[in-house]
Protein backbone atom coordinates (compact mmCIF):
# COMPACT_ATOMS: atom_id res chain seq x y z
CA UNK A 1 0.00 0.00 0.00
CA UNK A 2 1.32 3.44 -0.82
CA UNK A 3 1.66 6.36 1.54
CA UNK A 4 -1.28 8.38 2.86
CA UNK A 5 -1.03 11.96 1.73
CA UNK A 6 -2.94 14.96 3.02
CA UNK A 7 -4.51 16.74 0.06
CA UNK A 8 -7.40 19.04 -0.87
CA UNK A 9 -10.38 17.52 -2.65
CA UNK A 10 -9.85 19.75 -5.68
CA UNK A 11 -6.24 18.59 -6.00
CA UNK A 12 -7.27 14.95 -5.55
CA UNK A 13 -9.50 15.25 -8.63
CA UNK A 14 -6.60 16.70 -10.64
CA UNK A 15 -4.27 13.88 -9.55
CA UNK A 16 -6.91 11.28 -10.42
CA UNK A 17 -7.35 12.74 -13.89
CA UNK A 18 -3.61 12.53 -14.49
CA UNK A 19 -3.51 8.94 -13.22
CA UNK A 20 -6.36 8.13 -15.61
CA UNK A 21 -4.36 9.29 -18.62
CA UNK A 22 -6.00 12.70 -18.99
CA UNK A 23 -3.44 15.00 -20.60
CA UNK A 24 -5.80 17.70 -21.84
CA UNK A 25 -7.44 20.12 -19.43
CA UNK A 26 -9.36 23.24 -20.38
CA UNK A 27 -10.56 25.60 -17.70
CA UNK A 28 -11.54 29.05 -16.60
CA UNK A 29 -11.09 30.34 -13.03
CA UNK A 30 -13.91 30.34 -10.50
CA UNK A 31 -14.03 29.83 -6.73
CA UNK A 32 -14.27 27.25 -5.13
CA UNK A 33 -12.64 25.02 -7.77
CA UNK A 34 -9.48 27.05 -8.47
CA UNK A 35 -7.04 24.62 -6.80
CA UNK A 36 -8.05 22.02 -9.39
CA UNK A 37 -7.06 24.09 -12.41
CA UNK A 38 -3.99 25.46 -10.58
CA UNK A 39 -2.82 21.91 -9.88
CA UNK A 40 -3.31 20.94 -13.52
CA UNK A 41 -1.37 24.02 -14.65
CA UNK A 42 1.59 22.94 -12.52
CA UNK A 43 1.48 19.23 -13.37
CA UNK A 44 0.39 18.84 -16.99
CA UNK A 45 3.19 20.77 -18.76
CA UNK A 46 5.78 18.64 -16.93
CA UNK A 47 4.35 15.37 -18.27
CA UNK A 48 3.77 16.44 -21.86
CA UNK A 49 0.15 17.40 -21.33
CA UNK A 50 -1.82 20.44 -22.37
CA UNK A 51 -3.16 22.83 -19.75
CA UNK A 52 -5.08 25.63 -21.34
CA UNK A 53 -6.88 28.45 -19.64
CA UNK A 54 -9.57 29.35 -22.13
CA UNK A 55 -11.05 32.81 -22.67
CA UNK A 56 -14.36 31.68 -21.18
CA UNK A 57 -16.26 28.66 -19.88
CA UNK A 58 -17.98 28.32 -23.26
CA UNK A 59 -14.62 28.13 -25.00
CA UNK A 60 -13.33 25.58 -22.48
CA UNK A 61 -16.21 23.14 -22.96
CA UNK A 62 -15.88 23.43 -26.73
CA UNK A 63 -12.16 22.64 -26.44
CA UNK A 64 -13.22 19.52 -24.56
CA UNK A 65 -15.59 18.77 -27.45
CA UNK A 66 -12.73 19.06 -29.94
CA UNK A 67 -10.21 17.09 -27.90
CA UNK A 68 -12.73 14.34 -27.22
CA UNK A 69 -13.63 14.13 -30.92
CA UNK A 70 -9.92 13.59 -31.59
CA UNK A 71 -10.05 10.64 -29.19
CA UNK A 72 -8.11 11.83 -26.15
CA UNK A 73 -9.17 11.79 -22.53
CA UNK A 74 -9.99 15.34 -21.49
CA UNK A 75 -11.63 17.27 -18.70
CA UNK A 76 -12.95 20.66 -17.70
CA UNK A 77 -13.95 21.92 -14.29
CA UNK A 78 -15.94 24.83 -12.97
CA UNK A 79 -18.43 25.87 -10.33
CA UNK A 80 -22.16 26.51 -10.63
CA UNK A 81 -22.37 29.76 -12.69
CA UNK A 82 -19.60 28.44 -14.94
CA UNK A 83 -21.39 25.12 -15.43
CA UNK A 84 -24.49 27.03 -16.58
CA UNK A 85 -22.33 28.56 -19.32
CA UNK A 86 -21.08 25.11 -20.31
CA UNK A 87 -24.49 23.49 -20.70
CA UNK A 88 -24.75 24.21 -24.42
CA UNK A 89 -21.52 22.25 -24.83
CA UNK A 90 -22.86 19.41 -22.66
CA UNK A 91 -25.80 19.04 -25.02
CA UNK A 92 -23.50 18.98 -28.07
CA UNK A 93 -21.22 16.40 -26.44
CA UNK A 94 -24.29 14.22 -25.82
CA UNK A 95 -25.55 14.74 -29.38
CA UNK A 96 -22.22 13.53 -30.74
CA UNK A 97 -21.82 10.68 -28.23
CA UNK A 98 -18.46 12.02 -27.09
CA UNK A 99 -16.93 10.92 -23.78
CA UNK A 100 -15.96 13.71 -21.40
CA UNK A 101 -15.42 14.33 -17.71
CA UNK A 102 -16.83 17.55 -16.25
CA UNK A 103 -16.38 18.65 -12.65
CA UNK A 104 -18.89 20.88 -10.83
CA UNK A 105 -17.65 22.15 -7.45
CA UNK A 106 -21.01 23.66 -6.53
CA UNK A 107 -21.53 27.01 -4.81
CA UNK A 108 -24.62 28.91 -3.68
CA UNK A 109 -27.04 30.18 -6.34
CA UNK A 110 -28.96 31.19 -8.34
CA UNK A 111 -27.12 33.86 -10.29
CA UNK A 112 -23.64 34.76 -9.13
CA UNK A 113 -24.80 33.56 -5.70
CA UNK A 114 -22.10 32.94 -3.09
CA UNK A 115 -18.78 31.11 -3.05
CA UNK A 116 -19.81 28.82 -0.20
CA UNK A 117 -20.89 25.16 -0.68
CA UNK A 118 -24.28 24.23 -2.11
CA UNK A 119 -26.09 21.33 -3.78
CA UNK A 120 -28.57 23.43 -5.70
CA UNK A 121 -27.35 22.26 -9.14
CA UNK A 122 -28.89 18.82 -8.63
CA UNK A 123 -31.67 19.28 -11.18
CA UNK A 124 -29.25 20.79 -13.68
CA UNK A 125 -26.96 17.77 -13.33
CA UNK A 126 -29.45 14.90 -13.25
CA UNK A 127 -32.35 16.20 -15.32
CA UNK A 128 -30.46 17.84 -18.17
CA UNK A 129 -29.63 21.52 -18.07
CA UNK A 130 -28.87 21.74 -21.75
CA UNK A 131 -31.43 21.28 -24.50
CA UNK A 132 -32.61 18.02 -25.99
CA UNK A 133 -33.04 14.53 -24.57
CA UNK A 134 -29.83 13.50 -22.91
CA UNK A 135 -28.35 12.14 -19.72
CA UNK A 136 -25.02 12.31 -17.96
CA UNK A 137 -23.73 9.83 -15.42
CA UNK A 138 -23.42 11.90 -12.24
CA UNK A 139 -21.16 10.75 -9.39
CA UNK A 140 -21.36 12.37 -5.97
CA UNK A 141 -18.24 11.72 -3.86
CA UNK A 142 -18.33 12.40 -0.11
CA UNK A 143 -14.65 12.27 0.84
CA UNK A 144 -11.31 13.34 -0.59
CA UNK A 145 -10.50 9.67 -1.21
CA UNK A 146 -13.66 9.39 -3.30
CA UNK A 147 -12.89 12.62 -5.16
CA UNK A 148 -9.93 10.60 -6.43
CA UNK A 149 -11.57 7.22 -7.00
CA UNK A 150 -14.74 8.64 -8.56
CA UNK A 151 -12.72 10.72 -11.02
CA UNK A 152 -10.78 7.61 -12.11
CA UNK A 153 -14.08 5.76 -12.51
CA UNK A 154 -15.56 8.71 -14.43
CA UNK A 155 -12.98 8.42 -17.21
CA UNK A 156 -13.64 4.70 -17.59
CA UNK A 157 -17.43 5.11 -17.61
CA UNK A 158 -17.22 7.98 -20.11
CA UNK A 159 -15.25 5.84 -22.55
CA UNK A 160 -17.33 2.72 -21.94
CA UNK A 161 -20.68 4.38 -22.63
CA UNK A 162 -19.49 7.33 -24.76
CA UNK A 163 -21.13 9.98 -22.65
CA UNK A 164 -20.29 12.79 -20.27
CA UNK A 165 -19.66 11.87 -16.67
CA UNK A 166 -20.04 14.67 -14.18
CA UNK A 167 -18.52 14.76 -10.72
CA UNK A 168 -21.12 16.67 -8.71
CA UNK A 169 -19.35 17.97 -5.66
CA UNK A 170 -19.23 21.21 -3.69
CA UNK A 171 -17.00 23.80 -2.05
CA UNK A 172 -16.87 21.72 1.11
CA UNK A 173 -15.21 18.72 -0.46
CA UNK A 174 -13.18 20.80 -2.88
CA UNK A 175 -11.60 22.92 -0.16
CA UNK A 176 -11.16 20.39 2.62
CA UNK A 177 -8.07 18.26 3.15
CA UNK A 178 -8.18 14.61 4.13
CA UNK A 179 -5.74 11.74 3.84
CA UNK A 180 -5.78 9.99 0.49
CA UNK A 181 -4.15 6.74 -0.52
CA UNK A 182 -3.35 6.05 -4.13
CA UNK A 183 -3.61 2.30 -4.55
CA UNK A 184 -1.23 0.79 -7.05
CA UNK A 185 -3.09 -0.62 -10.02
CA UNK A 186 -5.75 2.05 -9.82
CA UNK A 187 -4.38 3.60 -12.99
CA UNK A 188 -7.04 3.33 -15.65
CA UNK A 189 -6.46 2.79 -19.35
CA UNK A 190 -7.07 5.24 -22.15
CA UNK A 191 -8.27 2.95 -24.92
CA UNK A 192 -7.98 3.46 -28.67
CA UNK A 193 -11.24 4.82 -30.05
CA UNK A 194 -12.38 3.51 -33.43
CA UNK A 195 -14.69 6.47 -33.95
CA UNK A 196 -12.22 9.28 -33.22
CA UNK A 197 -11.56 11.77 -36.03
CA UNK A 198 -8.08 12.54 -37.41
CA UNK A 199 -6.37 13.08 -40.75
CA UNK A 200 -5.05 9.56 -41.32
CA UNK A 201 -7.99 7.77 -39.80
CA UNK A 202 -10.17 7.85 -42.92
CA UNK A 203 -13.67 9.25 -43.15
CA UNK A 204 -15.10 9.60 -39.67
CA UNK A 205 -17.59 12.28 -38.73
CA UNK A 206 -18.51 13.81 -35.38
CA UNK A 207 -21.71 15.78 -35.77
CA UNK A 208 -24.97 16.42 -33.98
CA UNK A 209 -26.94 17.85 -36.92
CA UNK A 210 -29.54 15.61 -38.57
CA UNK A 211 -31.62 17.13 -41.34
CA UNK A 212 -33.93 14.10 -41.54
CA UNK A 213 -36.11 13.79 -38.42
CA UNK A 214 -36.32 10.01 -38.82
CA UNK A 215 -32.52 9.77 -38.61
CA UNK A 216 -32.43 12.00 -35.55
CA UNK A 217 -35.14 9.93 -33.88
CA UNK A 218 -33.12 6.78 -34.57
CA UNK A 219 -29.98 8.29 -33.03
CA UNK A 220 -31.97 9.32 -29.94
CA UNK A 221 -33.46 5.86 -29.56
CA UNK A 222 -30.05 4.21 -29.90
CA UNK A 223 -28.61 6.57 -27.31
CA UNK A 224 -31.41 5.77 -24.88
CA UNK A 225 -30.67 2.06 -25.28
CA UNK A 226 -27.26 2.87 -23.83
CA UNK A 227 -28.81 4.97 -21.06
CA UNK A 228 -30.99 1.96 -20.23
CA UNK A 229 -27.87 -0.17 -19.85
CA UNK A 230 -26.39 2.48 -17.55
CA UNK A 231 -29.57 2.51 -15.44
CA UNK A 232 -29.42 -1.27 -15.12
CA UNK A 233 -25.71 -1.63 -14.40
CA UNK A 234 -24.36 1.50 -12.76
CA UNK A 235 -26.55 2.73 -9.86
CA UNK A 236 -24.49 2.85 -6.68
CA UNK A 237 -25.51 3.58 -3.13
CA UNK A 238 -24.10 3.29 0.36
CA UNK A 239 -26.05 2.42 3.48
CA UNK A 240 -25.23 3.26 7.08
CA UNK A 241 -27.37 1.64 9.80
CA UNK A 242 -29.81 1.04 6.97
CA UNK A 243 -30.90 -2.59 7.25
CA UNK A 244 -33.39 -2.15 10.11
CA UNK A 245 -33.95 1.61 9.74
CA UNK A 246 -37.45 2.91 10.35
CA UNK A 247 -36.51 6.46 9.45
CA UNK A 248 -34.30 6.64 6.37
CA UNK A 249 -32.38 9.81 5.59
CA UNK A 250 -31.43 10.29 1.94
CA UNK A 251 -28.34 12.48 1.55
CA UNK A 252 -25.49 12.67 -0.95
CA UNK A 253 -22.04 14.26 -1.01
CA UNK A 254 -21.05 16.52 1.89
CA UNK A 255 -24.55 16.37 3.40
CA UNK A 256 -24.23 12.60 3.79
CA UNK A 257 -21.20 13.18 6.02
CA UNK A 258 -23.16 15.52 8.30
CA UNK A 259 -26.11 13.10 8.28
CA UNK A 260 -23.91 10.32 9.63
CA UNK A 261 -23.52 12.25 12.91
CA UNK A 262 -27.29 12.79 13.10
CA UNK A 263 -27.87 9.04 12.62
CA UNK A 264 -25.45 8.25 15.46
CA UNK A 265 -27.28 10.70 17.73
CA UNK A 266 -30.69 9.26 16.82
CA UNK A 267 -29.53 5.67 17.40
CA UNK A 268 -28.08 6.64 20.80
CA UNK A 269 -31.56 7.89 21.72
CA UNK A 270 -33.26 4.71 20.56
CA UNK A 271 -34.60 5.99 17.23
CA UNK A 272 -33.94 3.49 14.45
CA UNK A 273 -32.58 5.87 11.85
CA UNK A 274 -30.36 5.03 8.90
CA UNK A 275 -28.64 6.72 5.98
CA UNK A 276 -29.22 5.85 2.34
CA UNK A 277 -26.66 7.74 0.33
CA UNK A 278 -26.93 7.86 -3.46
CA UNK A 279 -23.35 7.54 -4.72
CA UNK A 280 -24.58 7.92 -8.30
CA UNK A 281 -27.32 10.56 -8.40
CA UNK A 282 -27.93 9.59 -12.03
CA UNK A 283 -28.63 6.79 -12.38
CA UNK A 284 -30.53 7.22 -9.12
CA UNK A 285 -30.37 4.06 -6.96
CA UNK A 286 -34.12 3.45 -7.24
CA UNK A 287 -34.02 -0.21 -6.24
CA UNK A 288 -32.21 0.57 -2.98
CA UNK A 289 -34.91 3.13 -2.13
CA UNK A 290 -37.75 0.77 -3.03
CA UNK A 291 -36.17 -1.85 -0.79
CA UNK A 292 -35.72 0.62 2.07
CA UNK A 293 -39.38 1.61 1.78
CA UNK A 294 -40.27 -1.94 2.83
CA UNK A 295 -38.95 -1.37 6.36
CA UNK A 296 -38.92 2.43 6.62
CA UNK A 297 -41.93 4.26 8.03
CA UNK A 298 -40.76 7.64 6.74
CA UNK A 299 -37.96 9.28 4.78
CA UNK A 300 -36.04 12.54 5.14
CA UNK A 301 -34.29 14.16 2.18
CA UNK A 302 -31.35 16.16 3.57
CA UNK A 303 -29.90 18.45 0.92
CA UNK A 304 -28.30 21.86 0.45
CA UNK A 305 -31.09 22.84 -1.96
CA UNK A 306 -34.76 23.81 -1.67
CA UNK A 307 -36.03 20.28 -2.29
CA UNK A 308 -34.58 18.85 -5.50
CA UNK A 309 -33.41 15.31 -4.71
CA UNK A 310 -36.59 14.83 -2.65
CA UNK A 311 -38.49 14.44 -5.95
CA UNK A 312 -36.32 11.49 -6.95
CA UNK A 313 -36.78 9.94 -3.50
CA UNK A 314 -40.57 10.27 -3.77
CA UNK A 315 -40.51 8.82 -7.28
CA UNK A 316 -38.27 5.92 -6.28
CA UNK A 317 -40.54 4.91 -3.41
CA UNK A 318 -43.68 5.74 -5.42
CA UNK A 319 -44.80 8.08 -2.61
CA UNK A 320 -45.60 5.08 -0.42
CA UNK A 321 -44.11 6.78 2.66
CA UNK A 322 -44.00 10.39 3.85
CA UNK A 323 -40.82 12.21 2.79
CA UNK A 324 -39.73 15.29 4.75
CA UNK A 325 -37.36 17.93 3.47
CA UNK A 326 -34.41 19.07 5.58
CA UNK A 327 -32.48 21.80 3.85
CA UNK A 328 -30.11 24.74 4.08
CA UNK A 329 -29.28 26.86 1.06
CA UNK A 330 -27.31 29.83 -0.21
CA UNK A 331 -23.96 28.50 0.99
CA UNK A 332 -25.19 27.47 4.45
CA UNK A 333 -24.81 23.85 5.54
CA UNK A 334 -27.12 21.94 7.88
CA UNK A 335 -25.81 21.05 11.32
CA UNK A 336 -26.28 17.48 12.57
CA UNK A 337 -28.85 18.80 15.10
CA UNK A 338 -31.11 20.05 12.29
CA UNK A 339 -31.06 16.66 10.57
CA UNK A 340 -31.58 14.93 13.93
CA UNK A 341 -34.64 17.12 14.57
CA UNK A 342 -35.97 16.23 11.10
CA UNK A 343 -35.56 12.53 11.97
CA UNK A 344 -37.66 13.03 15.13
CA UNK A 345 -40.25 14.96 13.13
CA UNK A 346 -40.42 12.18 10.52
CA UNK A 347 -40.82 9.65 13.33
CA UNK A 348 -43.84 11.63 14.59
CA UNK A 349 -45.42 12.01 11.16
CA UNK A 350 -45.07 8.29 10.50
CA UNK A 351 -46.90 7.51 13.74
CA UNK A 352 -49.96 9.51 12.71
CA UNK B 1 -5.72 20.79 36.59
CA UNK B 2 -6.58 20.28 32.94
CA UNK B 3 -8.83 17.36 32.15
CA UNK B 4 -7.47 15.26 29.30
CA UNK B 5 -9.51 15.09 26.12
CA UNK B 6 -9.68 11.37 25.75
CA UNK B 7 -12.67 10.70 23.56
CA UNK B 8 -12.23 8.72 20.38
CA UNK B 9 -12.80 11.86 18.38
CA UNK B 10 -11.29 15.27 19.06
CA UNK B 11 -12.84 18.26 17.32
CA UNK B 12 -10.63 21.34 17.20
CA UNK B 13 -11.44 24.84 15.99
CA UNK B 14 -8.89 27.57 15.42
CA UNK B 15 -9.93 31.12 14.63
CA UNK B 16 -8.35 34.52 14.20
CA UNK B 17 -7.42 37.03 11.49
CA UNK B 18 -6.22 36.19 7.99
CA UNK B 19 -2.42 36.38 8.04
CA UNK B 20 -1.97 34.91 11.54
CA UNK B 21 -1.24 31.49 10.10
CA UNK B 22 -4.51 29.92 11.22
CA UNK B 23 -4.65 27.46 8.29
CA UNK B 24 -0.99 26.47 8.74
CA UNK B 25 -1.60 25.88 12.46
CA UNK B 26 -4.55 23.66 11.61
CA UNK B 27 -2.59 21.83 8.93
CA UNK B 28 0.10 21.04 11.48
CA UNK B 29 -2.49 19.49 13.81
CA UNK B 30 -3.84 17.47 10.87
CA UNK B 31 -0.34 16.11 10.20
CA UNK B 32 0.01 15.29 13.91
CA UNK B 33 -3.08 13.11 13.45
CA UNK B 34 -1.67 11.61 10.24
CA UNK B 35 1.59 10.71 12.00
CA UNK B 36 -0.42 8.95 14.70
CA UNK B 37 -2.29 6.95 12.06
CA UNK B 38 -5.63 8.62 12.81
CA UNK B 39 -8.40 9.69 10.46
CA UNK B 40 -8.21 13.45 10.01
CA UNK B 41 -10.12 16.23 8.29
CA UNK B 42 -9.08 19.86 7.74
CA UNK B 43 -11.91 22.19 6.85
CA UNK B 44 -11.08 25.87 6.25
CA UNK B 45 -13.26 28.86 5.85
CA UNK B 46 -12.41 30.06 2.38
CA UNK B 47 -12.86 33.08 0.19
CA UNK B 48 -12.41 36.78 0.88
CA UNK B 49 -11.30 35.98 4.45
CA UNK B 50 -7.90 35.04 3.05
CA UNK B 51 -7.31 38.69 2.31
CA UNK B 52 -7.31 39.84 5.93
CA UNK B 53 -10.77 39.22 7.38
CA UNK B 54 -11.77 36.46 9.78
CA UNK B 55 -10.03 33.14 9.26
CA UNK B 56 -11.01 29.86 10.83
CA UNK B 57 -10.28 26.21 10.34
CA UNK B 58 -11.72 23.04 11.86
CA UNK B 59 -9.66 19.90 12.39
CA UNK B 60 -11.11 16.55 13.41
CA UNK B 61 -8.86 13.75 14.67
CA UNK B 62 -10.54 10.38 15.08
CA UNK B 63 -9.77 6.69 15.24
CA UNK B 64 -12.98 6.08 13.30
CA UNK B 65 -14.61 7.29 10.09
CA UNK B 66 -15.17 11.06 10.32
CA UNK B 67 -18.73 12.17 9.65
CA UNK B 68 -19.22 15.91 9.79
CA UNK B 69 -15.95 17.74 9.05
CA UNK B 70 -17.42 21.10 10.12
CA UNK B 71 -16.47 21.88 13.70
CA UNK B 72 -19.45 23.73 15.14
CA UNK B 73 -18.99 22.70 18.77
CA UNK B 74 -15.29 22.17 19.42
CA UNK B 75 -13.69 20.09 22.19
CA UNK B 76 -10.71 22.42 21.86
CA UNK B 77 -11.01 25.98 20.67
CA UNK B 78 -8.14 28.38 20.06
CA UNK B 79 -8.99 32.09 19.83
CA UNK B 80 -6.39 34.34 18.28
CA UNK B 81 -8.46 37.52 18.19
CA UNK B 82 -11.38 39.11 20.01
CA UNK B 83 -14.10 38.66 17.35
CA UNK B 84 -13.50 34.90 17.21
CA UNK B 85 -13.37 34.70 21.01
CA UNK B 86 -16.79 36.37 21.12
CA UNK B 87 -18.19 34.25 18.27
CA UNK B 88 -17.23 30.84 19.66
CA UNK B 89 -16.93 31.27 23.44
CA UNK B 90 -20.39 29.80 23.92
CA UNK B 91 -20.00 27.01 21.39
CA UNK B 92 -17.20 25.11 23.13
CA UNK B 93 -18.48 21.73 24.35
CA UNK B 94 -19.05 21.55 28.11
CA UNK B 95 -15.90 20.08 29.61
CA UNK B 96 -13.87 21.34 26.67
CA UNK B 97 -10.90 23.67 26.58
CA UNK B 98 -10.41 27.17 25.23
CA UNK B 99 -6.92 28.49 24.52
CA UNK B 100 -6.67 32.24 24.23
CA UNK B 101 -3.82 34.41 22.97
CA UNK B 102 -3.94 36.65 26.03
CA UNK B 103 -1.68 39.27 24.49
CA UNK B 104 -4.46 40.01 21.97
CA UNK B 105 -7.55 39.19 24.04
CA UNK B 106 -7.99 40.70 27.48
CA UNK B 107 -11.66 39.74 27.91
CA UNK B 108 -12.47 37.16 30.59
CA UNK B 109 -14.45 34.08 29.65
CA UNK B 110 -17.74 33.90 31.53
CA UNK B 111 -18.15 30.13 31.31
CA UNK B 112 -17.51 27.91 34.30
CA UNK B 113 -18.01 24.54 32.55
CA UNK B 114 -14.92 24.74 30.33
CA UNK B 115 -11.20 25.13 30.99
CA UNK B 116 -9.75 28.41 29.77
CA UNK B 117 -6.00 28.86 29.34
CA UNK B 118 -4.50 32.20 28.43
CA UNK B 119 -1.10 32.19 26.72
CA UNK B 120 0.46 35.51 25.70
CA UNK B 121 1.62 33.93 22.45
CA UNK B 122 2.07 37.06 20.35
CA UNK B 123 4.15 38.70 23.09
CA UNK B 124 6.16 35.50 23.69
CA UNK B 125 6.89 35.23 19.98
CA UNK B 126 8.29 38.76 19.91
CA UNK B 127 10.40 38.21 23.03
CA UNK B 128 11.97 35.06 21.63
CA UNK B 129 12.68 36.43 18.17
CA UNK B 130 9.91 34.33 16.66
CA UNK B 131 7.78 37.10 15.22
CA UNK B 132 4.86 35.70 13.23
CA UNK B 133 4.99 32.34 15.02
CA UNK B 134 2.41 33.02 17.74
CA UNK B 135 0.28 30.49 15.88
CA UNK B 136 2.78 27.71 16.51
CA UNK B 137 3.14 28.65 20.17
CA UNK B 138 -0.63 28.18 20.43
CA UNK B 139 -0.24 24.90 18.51
CA UNK B 140 2.20 23.70 21.18
CA UNK B 141 -0.40 24.51 23.81
CA UNK B 142 -3.04 22.49 21.94
CA UNK B 143 -0.64 19.51 21.69
CA UNK B 144 -0.59 19.37 25.50
CA UNK B 145 -4.26 18.31 25.34
CA UNK B 146 -3.79 15.46 22.87
CA UNK B 147 -2.90 12.01 24.22
CA UNK B 148 0.43 10.32 23.51
CA UNK B 149 2.24 12.88 21.40
CA UNK B 150 5.91 11.91 21.25
CA UNK B 151 8.77 14.19 20.24
CA UNK B 152 9.13 12.06 17.10
CA UNK B 153 5.53 12.79 16.08
CA UNK B 154 5.98 16.51 16.81
CA UNK B 155 9.02 16.67 14.53
CA UNK B 156 7.76 14.41 11.77
CA UNK B 157 4.49 16.33 11.49
CA UNK B 158 6.41 19.60 11.26
CA UNK B 159 8.56 18.23 8.45
CA UNK B 160 5.40 17.33 6.52
CA UNK B 161 3.72 20.66 7.20
CA UNK B 162 6.55 22.96 6.09
CA UNK B 163 6.87 23.06 2.32
CA UNK B 164 10.25 22.16 0.83
CA UNK B 165 10.95 25.74 -0.28
CA UNK B 166 10.59 27.05 3.29
CA UNK B 167 12.44 24.33 5.17
CA UNK B 168 14.79 26.83 6.81
CA UNK B 169 11.74 27.74 8.94
CA UNK B 170 11.77 24.31 10.59
CA UNK B 171 13.96 25.17 13.62
CA UNK B 172 12.02 28.30 14.57
CA UNK B 173 8.67 26.53 14.21
CA UNK B 174 9.91 23.75 16.48
CA UNK B 175 11.08 26.35 19.02
CA UNK B 176 7.65 27.95 18.99
CA UNK B 177 5.88 24.64 19.53
CA UNK B 178 8.21 23.84 22.44
CA UNK B 179 7.45 27.22 24.03
CA UNK B 180 3.72 26.57 23.77
CA UNK B 181 4.05 23.09 25.27
CA UNK B 182 6.12 24.46 28.15
CA UNK B 183 3.61 27.25 28.81
CA UNK B 184 0.92 24.77 29.88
Amino acid sequence: MSKRILIKGNEAIAEAAIASGCRHFFGYPITPQNELAAHMSRRLPKIGGCYLQAESEVAAINMVYGASAAGVRCMTSSSSPGISLKTEGLSYLAGCDLPAVVINVQRGGPGLGSIQPSQADYFQAVKGGGHGDYRMIVLAPNSVQEMYSHTCKAFDLADQYRLTVMILTDGFLGQMMEPMTVESGQLTVDSEKDWAVGGKRGKRIVNSLFLKPADLEKSNLERFERYKLVEESEPLHEGYMLDDAEIVVAAYGATSRITRNAIDEARSQGVKAGLLRPVTVWPFPKKAFAKAAEHARAFVSAEMSMGQMIEDVELAIRCRRPVLLCSRVGGMAPEPKQIFDAILQADKEAAR
Amino acid sequence: MIKEVNTLETRILIAGFGGQGILFFAKYLAYIGMEKGLQVSWMPSYGPEMRGGAAQCGVVLSDNVIGNPVVGEPDIFTAMNLPSFAAFENRVKPGGTMFVDSSLISKECSRKDITVRGIPATQMAEEHGLKGLANMIMAGAVLSKLPDISQDVIEAAMRETIPERKKEMFANNMKAVALGLAAI
